[in-house]
C-alpha cells in the first residue's frame, strides 16, 4: 500500500467492511463461508413469508414450527468445524 | 505619603460636603426610599475585576459568556481577536511564548514548585516508610506551617501597620521630603498614596488580608519597609538606581548580605539538596532584578547565601560586567539572559551621542555649543556604569583582560551527534549533552539520564521526524528509564518561563504518552505533574485547557483516587489562591475521570471543613467546576451536590457565600431543564440571602436565582419572580457594571420563564427597567449593550411589539450614535421575531420618521445594523410602508449620489432590502426609475459598492420582471458585459447572478452576438476562487445555450478544453454537461464523442468527463444514448492512460445507476466485461471509480450477476487476487445480501458437514 493509500476512503472501506458479520476476507475457509451462506439463507426464508409459506407446505408442517426448525438451524448449520490439519 | 493624607482627607471633606447641599437641594430622599432605609455607604462603588479572589474575574466570567454565547464554539470567538494580527494574516505565525499572553494571575504558576517525589503507601505496602521520603503527613505539617507562618507575618504586619498610623498621627509632617527620590516622579507618589486608601474601601476583602501580598517570600531587603503603600517600588521593573537605594538606607541596619538568616526564605532546604536543577524554587523578587546584581538564584551546590553575597559587595559585578551570552554559567536563568540580551539592545540604542556624531547631524553654522548649566549633574545611575564598564570602582586602571579560549562569542556550539538546535534557554537544560565525554566512562544512571535528555531535545527542537522517533522512543523505553529520571527531566523544562505554546504541546504530548506506559508508577510524581499541569487549566488557550484535562484524567485513571486525593489534599487550603483555583479545577477533573460517586464523601468532608474557610471555599468550588466540565451529566448526582454545598450560604466567611451562590447557578445551568426538586433546601436560604446581603455575594445570590427559576412550574415561577423582582428593581439603579450585567441576565430569565405574566412585566418591570437601562450609556460598553439588548428582546416576547417600540422609539433621534444604534438594533429583533401588527397608526409614522432619521444621521455602520434595522422594519410592515416610500426612496437617491462610498453602499443595499416590499405596494414606477438611476451608476469605481448596486439591479429585476424593466434590458446587458471583466469577487458574484438572470428570463431581448460575446466573458469566470460565482457561471452557460442554441456555445465550451488549468476544464466540462441536459442531449453527442478524436490527453478526458456528467445529469433519459457511447467508453476503458479507465468507469457508473430497471442489460454487461480487469488497479481514485461502477452495475443487473463474476477469484490461490475479490464480494453483500441468497453457488457436503441447501430444492 502506497503512503498516500492509507488515509483515503479505500483503506477504511475493508474496516468497515468488516464491521458486519457475513463479511468475509481472503483468509476465509470454505467451512466458514459456507455457515454464512447457510444462515443467511434461513435469515431470508424466515424473513420472506411467503417463501415460508411454502417451504411448510413442501414439508407438510406449521409456519410457525418451519420458522422454529430454521432458527435452530442456523446454530450449527453445516455441523461442527472441521479439524484444521495445519494445526 | 504622610504628608499627601492630610490633603487628600481635605478634598474628600470637601466634596461630600457639596455632595450633601445637592442633595438636599433635590428635594427627594431617594436613596433612602429605594435602598430600603438602608445607608448607600454599604454598597460599593465598583466590584472589583481583578480582586484576587475569583468569583467574577475572567475565568469566571467565562462561565457566564458561555451561557450567552449559542452562537459559536468558545474556540472560536476567542480566535477572532487575534485574527486581526498582522502575521498571522501573512499566513507565517511567528512561535509565541506562552508568558507574553498570559497575564499576571497566570503568570503565578511560575511561584509554584515542583515538589519532590512522596511516599507511595501502596507500593510500600505495611513498611514504614523511610524518614528521608516524604509523606502524606509531612506535607501536611508543611502546609499547616506555612499558614502559620502566613497568619504570623500577617500579624507582624498589622502591629506595623497599626504603629505607623499612630507615629504618623503624632508627627504628621515629619518626613516629607525623604520620598522625594529621583526616580520616582510625584505622581507615583500620589499614587502609592492613593493605594492604600482605595484597599480600605474595599472592605469585603477584610476577612482576608490580600494573600497576593503576602505570599510572596519576604525578601531581607522589604522587611525594612513593609507598608502597604510603597510595596509597588519592589514591584516595578528595577532600576538601577536601587541598588543605592536598598545600601543607603541605613534604617533597616541590616545590608541583605549581612542577614544570612534571611537567605531562609528564599529556597526551602528541603530542596536544595535535591539532583533537579529546576529553574524556579520560590521565584523571589530579587530574581527579577538585572543581571549586574549578580545571579539571585543559588549556583548549583552553593548554598543560597553563598549566591547572594556578589549582588550585595559591589565586587561581584565583576563577574557579569561583560554581559556575553555565550559565556554560557550553569547559573543563568533564562530570564536574566532575555533581560541581558535586551538591555544590550536598550544600552546599544540609548547610548549617549557623541560630539563628533552630533556634528554630523547638525549643520556647521546656526548652532551654538552651551556649556551646561552649573546646577547640571549627571545622571548617578551606577548600575548602568557598572554595565558599561568592567571597573564599576576601585582603580580605574588597565586590566589585562584574561583570555578565555572557551568563550563561545554569541555562536551556540554545534550539538554534537545530529541533535538539533539548541536555543540560548536550553543550555541551562541540556547544557550536559554538549560536553563531549566518553559515553562509557558514565555511570549506568547518567547514560541513562542523558538518552532521556537527548530524546526530549529532539522532541522539544527537532524536526517532525526526529520528534517521531523520539517520541516513540521515549514511550516504549518509558518503564525501561523509570518515572523519576523521567519526569525529573521533563517537567522543569514546563516550567521554562521562555516555553512556546508549539513546545508546551509536545512536552504534554510526552507526559501523556509517557503516563499511559508507566501507569502505577508514577504515584510519587502525582503532585509534580500536577505542579506543571495545572495551570493548564487556566490557560486561555482552548486547546491547552483540553490538553491539561487530558492529562489530569490520565493521571487519575493512572494513579487511583486515593493517591490523586492524597496529593492534592494539602493544596486545597493552600494559602495561595492561585493553587486553590487551579486545584479546585484539578479536582473536577479527577471527578468526571473516576465518577463523581467516588468522590462525593471526600467533597463533602472538605466542604465541611471546620478547620479553614479556604478548604471550604475550595471544596465547594470544585463542584461548581464539576458542573461547568460535565453538563447535565450531573443529573444523576445533583441532590447530594447539592445538599453538600448547601450549609455555604449561610456560612459566616462571605466569600464562601459568594462561590456556594455561584456553584447553585453552576449546577443549575447544567441541569436546566431538570432537577428543580434537588434544590429545594437551598431555595428558601437563597430568597432569605438575596434580602440580606449586598454587592458581590447579593449578585452571586441573584445569579443562582436566574438560573433556578427557569427549571420551576410556571406557578412557581411566577411567584419567586414576583419576589425576586423586588430585589432586582432596587439593585437596576446600583452604579456597578458587574450588578447591572447580573441583573439583566437574571430579568431576562425570569420574563422568559412560562409563568409571569405579560401584565405584571407591563406594569412592575418596565417602567423602573427603561428608566434605569435606557440610557447612553449603557449603550458605550459592548457587553452592556448586549445583555441589554437581549433582555429587552426577552421582554419584547411577552408584552409585545407595541409596548417595547412605543418606548424606545422616540430614541430614535437620541443625538448619542451608539444609543441610536442599540435602539435599532432592538427594534429590528424585536419586529423580526414578533412581526409589525401591533404598531398602530402614529407608532408606524413615528417609527419611520425616526428610522429615517437615524439611517441618515449615522456616521459609521460597520456592523449594518441600521441597514438591517431598516430593512426589517420596512419588511415587516409591508403594505403599510406605501405612504413613506417616496421618502424612504429620496433618501436613498440623495444617498446614492453621496461623496462617501461607504453611504452609496449602503444606499443600494438598502434597495435591495426593500424591493420585494416596493413590488407589494405597487410602486412600479418609482422601481423603474430608481432602476434607471442604478443603471446611471454602474460606472461606479468602488467595487464594493459597484457590487451592492449591480445587487439592487438584481433585486428590482427579479420583482418587476423582464418586460416592465426601465432601462429596458437590452441597453442593460451591454452594459454589464465589460463589468464581467471586474475580478473583485463582489462584483463578479452580483454580476453574474444578474446576467444569470438576465439569460433565464429575458434572453430574447439581447441580440445572440451578445450573448457569444458574453460566452467569452464567462469562460475567464471559471477561474474563480469562490464556488458559487463557478456555479452561477455553469449554470449561465446553460440558459445562454437555451436561448441561442447550443451550437455556438458548445464549440467554445469544446475549445477551452484544451486549456491547461485543470479547474478551468473541471468547470467547462461541468458547463457543456449542462448545456446538453438544457438543450437535450442529442444536439451536443455528436460533437462531443467528434472531440474525443483529437488526440490530446486533456481534450479526451475532458470529453469523458463530459460524458460522466451529462449521464449524471440526465439519469433516465441516459437509456436513449447508451448504445451511441459505449464504443467510445469501449476504448476509453481499454485505454493505456490511468485517468482514461478511471473517468469512463465513473461515466459507466452514472450510466448504470440512470438506467436501472429500463432494459439496457446487455449493453451494461459489455460495458461491465470491459470495466471488470480493472478491479486490480491500485491507484486510489482509479480503483475508486472502478469499485464505484461495480456498485452501480449490481443496481442495475442484479447482484446475482455481480456475484457470478466474483467467484471465480474468492479461492483464488494468489493471496492479492483473493484480497481483491472478497473486497468486491464484501460490498456486494453488504449491499444487497438478501438478493445473494438465490444466487449463492451450490456446495458439496464434505465429511459431516451439510454444506448443500435442501429447502432450494423444494417443489410443489
Amino acid at each position: 500500500m502506497q503512503a498516500s493509500d492509507r488515509f483515503n476512503i479505500n483503506s477504511q472501506l475493508e474496516h468497515l467492511q468488516a464491521k458486519y458479520v457475513g463479511t468475509g476476507h481472503a483468509d476465509l475457509n470454505r467451512f466458514e463461508w459456507a455457515v454464512n451462506i447457510q444462515r443467511d439463507s434461513y435469515a431470508s426464508y424466515i424473513g420472506h413469508y411467503p417463501l415460508l409459506a411454502y417451504f411448510s407446505i413442501a414439508e407438510n408442517e406449521s409456519i410457525g414450527r418451519e420458522h422454529y426448525t430454521f432458527m435452530q438451524k442456523m446454530l450449527l448449520p453445516c455441523g461442527l468445524p472441521p479439524e484444521r490439519e495445519e494445526d | 505619603m504622610a504628608s499627601l493624607d492630610p490633603e487628600i482627607a481635605k478634598t474628600q471633606e470637601e466634596r461630600k460636603k457639596m455632595e450633601q447641599q445637592l442633595a438636599s437641594l433635590t428635594s427627594l430622599t431617594f436613596d433612602t426610599d429605594l435602598y430600603g432605609g438602608s445607608d448607600k455607604d454599604s454598597y460599593l462603588t465598583s466590584i472589583p475585576a481583578n480582586e484576587d479572589e475569583e468569583n467574577l474575574d475572567a475565568i469566571d466570567n467565562e462561565v457566564a459568556r458561555k451561557l450567552a454565547s449559542y452562537t459559536a464554539p468558545k474556540s472560536l470567538l476567542k480566535e477572532m481577536p487575534s485574527g486581526a494580527d498582522s502575521d498571522a494574516d501573512m499566513g507565517f505565525r511567528k512561535p509565541q511564548r506562552i508568558i507574553d499572553r498570559e497575564d499576571d494571575y497566570r503568570r503565578r504558576r511560575l511561584n509554584q514548585i515542583i515538589s519532590p517525589e512522596r511516599h507511595d503507601p501502596f507500593s510500600a505496602g505495611e513498611k514504614t516508610p523511610d524518614p528521608s521520603v516524604r509523606t502524606y503527613a509531612d506535607v501536611m505539617r508543611e502546609e499547616a506551617l506555612k499558614r502559620e507562618k502566613e497568619e504570623t507575618l500577617k500579624a507582624i504586619a498589622k502591629k506595623k501597620k497599626e504603629e505607623e498610623e499612630a507615629a504618623k498621627a503624632a508627627p504628621p509632617q515629619q518626613q516629607q521630603k525623604r520620598r522625594n527620590r529621583w526616580d520616582q516622579s510625584q505622581d507615583d507618589g500620589g499614587a502609592a498614596a492613593a493605594a492604600p486608601k482605595k484597599a480600605k474601601t474595599s472592605d469585603w476583602d477584610m476577612p482576608d488580608t490580600t494573600p497576593g501580598r503576602w505570599d510572596a517570600t519576604p525578601t531581607p531587603g522589604r522587611v525594612t519597609d513593609a507598608t502597604p503603600g510603597r510595596r509597588n517600588r519592589w514591584d516595578e521593573t528595577p532600576t538601577p538606581g536601587r541598588i543605592v537605594d536598598s545600601d543607603a538606607t541605613p534604617t533597616g541596619g541590616a545590608t541583605p548580605g549581612a542577614t544570612p538568616a534571611g537567605m531562609t526564605w528564599d529556597a526551602t532546604p528541603k530542596l536544595a539538596g535535591m539532583a533537579t536543577p529546576t529553574p524556579k524554587r520560590q521565584r523571589s523578587r530579587w530574581d527579577e532584578t538585572p543581571a549586574t546584581m549578580g545571579s539571585a538564584t543559588p549556583l548549583p551546590g552553593a548554598t543560597p547565601a553563598a549566591a547572594y553575597t556578589p549582588g550585595v559587595t559591589p565586587v561581584g559585578g565583576v563577574e557579569l560586567a561583560t554581559p556575553t551570552p555565550g559565556a554560557l554559567h550553569g547559573s543563568i536563568t533564562p530570564e536574566q539572559y532575555n533581560l541581558l540580551r535586551w538591555e544590550r539592545d536598550i544600552e546599544e540604542r540609548n547610548r549617549p551621542l557623541t560630539d563628533e556624531e552630533l556634528d554630523a547631524m547638525f549643520p556647521q553654522e546656526g548652532y551654538k555649543i552651551l556649556e551646561p548649566p552649573a546646577s547640571y549633574v549627571p545622571i548617578r545611575t551606577p548600575a548602568r556604569k557598572l554595565l558599561a564598564t568592567p571597573t564599576p570602582l576601585g582603580t580605574p586602571l588597565y586590566q589585562i583582560p584574561e583570555e578565555n579560549r572557551g568563550q563561545q562569542f554569541d555562536v551556540p556550539k554545534e550539538a554534537p551527534g545530529g541533535l538539533p538546535f539548541m536555543k540560548p534557554e536550553d543550555y541551562q537544560y541540556f547544557g550536559a549533552l554538549l560536553n563531549e565525554e566518553n559515553e562509557e566512562e558514565l555511570s549506568p544512571d547518567e547514560q541513562k539520564e542523558r538518552k532521556i535528555m537527548k530524546l526530549l531535545l529532539k522532541v522539544k527542537n527537532g524536526t517532525p521526524p526526529q520528534r517521531k522517533t523520539a517520541l516513540r522512543q521515549l514511550t516504549d523505553k518509558a518503564r525501561e528509564f523509570g518515572a523519576g529520571p523521567l519526569f525529573n527531566r521533563i517537567l522543569p523544562l514546563l516550567m521554562q518561563p521562555t516555553l512556546e505554546d508549539q513546545e508546551r504541546h509536545l512536552l504534554v504530548k510526552v507526559i501523556d504518552r509517557v503516563l499511559y506506559k508507566l501507569d502505577e508508577l508514577v504515584r510519587p510524581y502525582v503532585h509534580k505533574i500536577l505542579v506543571v499541569i495545572e495551570p493548564l487549566l487556566i490557560d486561555e488557550d482552548y486547546y491547552a485547557r483540553v490538553e491539561g484535562r487530558e492529562i489530569i484524567s490520565n493521571l487519575s485513571k493512572a494513579a487511583g483516587l486515593a493517591t490523586m486525593i492524597a496529593a492534592m489534599r494539602p493544596d486545597i487550603d493552600n494559602i495561595d489562591e492561585y493553587v486553590r483555583n487551579t486545584t479546585a479545577r484539578a479536582f473536577s477533573v479527577v471527578a468526571s475521570a473516576l465518577g463523581i460517586p467516588a468522590l462525593l464523601p471526600f467533597l463533602k468532608a472538605v466542604c465541611q471543613s471546620k478547620k479553614s474557610w479556604q478548604a471550604r471555599h475550595t471544596g465547594i468550588k470544585i463542584v461548581q467546576q464539576i458542573a461547568i466540565l460535565i453538563g447535565c451529566a450531573v443529573l444523576p448526582h445533583l441532590r447530594s451536590l447539592v445538599e453538600i454545598i448547601e450549609h455555604g450560604l449561610n456560612d459566616e466567611n462571605q466569600k464562601v457565600r459568594t462561590i456556594t451562590a455561584l456553584s447553585l447557578a453552576a449546577l443549575a445551568e447544567a441541569a436546566a431543564p431538570y432537577g428543580i426538586e434537588s434544590f429545594d433546601s437551598v431555595l428558601k436560604p437563597l430568597w432569605k440571602g438575596i434580602r440580606q446581603h449586598r454587592g458581590k455575594v447579593l449578585a452571586a445570590f441573584l445569579k443562582a436565582i436566574g438560573f433556578i427559576i427557569p427549571l420551576m412550574e410556571a406557578l412557581y415561577a411566577s411567584y419567586y419572580t414576583k419576589e425576586v423582582m423586588l430585589i432586582l428593581i432596587r439593585e437596576f439603579q446600583s452604579p456597578d457594571e458587574e450588578m447591572k450585567k447580573i441583573v439583566l441576565k437574571v430579568v431576562k430569565q425570569c420574563v422568559s420563564t412560562e409563568g409571569v405574566e405579560a401584565d405584571y412585566i407591563r406594569n412592575d418591570i418596565l417602567p423602573e427597567f427603561f428608566r434605569n437601562f435606557w440610557v447612553r450609556r449603557m449603550a458605550l460598553d459592548r457587553r452592556n449593550y448586549k445583555q441589554l439588548v437581549e433582555t429587552t428582546v426577552e421582554i419584547a416576547n411577552k408584552v409585545g411589539v407595541a409596548d417595547i417600540v412605543g418606548r424606545i422609539v422616540e430614541d430614535l433621534k437620541d443625538e448619542s450614535e451608539p444609543y441610536r444604534r442599540m435602539v435599532m438594533e432592538t427594534i429590528e429583533k424585536v419586529v423580526t421575531n414578533l412581526g409589525a401588527s401591533d404598531i398602530d397608526a402614529r407608532l408606524e409614522e413615528l417609527l419611520i420618521d425616526g428610522i429615517l432619521y437615524a439611517f441618515q444621521e449615522q456616521t459609521s455602520d460597520d456592523a449594518n445594523v441600521m441597514l438591517n434595522g431598516f430593512g426589517a422594519v420596512v419588511n415587516s410592515l409591508g403594505q403599510r410602508v406605501k405612504p413613506y416610500l417616496p421618502q424612504i426612496c429620496g433618501t436613498i437617491k440623495w444617498r446614492l449620489n453621496n461623496k462617501s462610498a461607504k453611504v452609496r453602499q449602503q444606499a443600494a443595499d438598502l434597495i435591495s432590502r426593500i424591493a420585494v416590499v416596493m413590488k407589494q405596494c405597487h410602486e412600479e414606477q418609482l422601481m423603474g426609475h430608481l432602476g434607471v438611476v442604478l443603471y446611471e451608476y454602474l460606472g461606479e469605481e468602488y467595487p464594493e459598492v459597484l457590487g451592492s448596486i449591480l445587487g439592487a439591479l438584481k433585486s428590482i429585476v427579479n420583482v418587476i420582471g423582464m418586460t416592465k424593466m426601465t432601462p429596458p434590458i437590452k441597453d442593460l446587458l451591454p452594459r454589464l458585459t465589460p463589468i464581467l471583466k471586474n475580478r473583485h469577487e463582489k462584483v463578479q458574484e452580483n454580476c453574474i447572478d444578474l446576467v444569470g438572470r438576465i439569460a433565464d428570463r429575458g434572453a430574447e431581448f439581447v441580440p445572440a452576438r451578445e450573448w457569444m460575446r458574453i460566452c467569452f466573458e464567462l469562460l475567464e469566470m471559471l477561474k474563480a476562487h469562490k464556488k458559487g460565482i463557478r456555479r452561477a457561471t455553469v449554470n449561465t452557460f446553460g440558459y445562454i445555450a437555451k436561448a441561442i442554441g447550443p451550437q455556438d456555445v458548445l464549440a467554445t465550451l469544446l475549445n477551452n478544453l484544451k486549456v491547461q488549468e485543470r479547474q478551468n476544464r473541471v468547470c467547462t466540462t461541468v458547463a457543456i454537461a449542462i448545456v446538453a441536459e438544457t438543450c437535450s442531449p442529442f444536439t451536443v453527442l455528436p460533437a462531443l464523442m467528434n472531440e474525443y478524436r483529437v488526440p490530446e490527453l486533456n481534450v479526451q478526458n475532458g470529453v469523458l468527463k463530459s460524458l460522466s456528467f451529462l449521464f449524471e445529469y440526465i439519469g433516465e433519459m441516459g437509456k436513449d444514448y447508451i448504445y451511441a457511447v459505449t464504443p467510445l467508453l469501449e476504448d476509453a476503458l481499454m485505454d493505456r492512460d490511468l485517468v482514461h479507465r478511471q473517468t469512463a468507469a465513473s461515466a459507466v457508473k452514472h450510466m448504470a445507476l440512470g438506467v436501472a430497471g429500463l432494459g439496457c442489460e446487455d449493453a451494461l454487461i459489455h460495458l461491465l466485461n470491459y470495466v471488470w480487469p480493472n478491479i486490480f488497479e491500485t491507484s486510489p481514485h482509479v480503483i475508486n471509480a472502478v469499485m464505484e461502477a461495480i456498485e452501480g452495475m449490481r443496481v442495475a443487473l442484479g447482484a446475482a450477476i455481480v456475484l457470478n463474476y466474483c467467484l471465480q477469484g474468492l479461492f483464488h490461490p494468489a493471496r492479492k487476487v483473493r484480497e481483491v475479490y472478497w473486497k468486491i464480494y464484501n460490498s456486494l453483500y453488504i449491499g444487497a445480501q438478501d438478493a445473494l441468497v438465490a444466487a449463492y453457488p451450490a456446495l458439496e457436503d464434505e465429511h459431516h458437514n451439510v454444506y448443500s441447501r435442501p429447502e432450494l430444492m423444494m417443489f410443489i
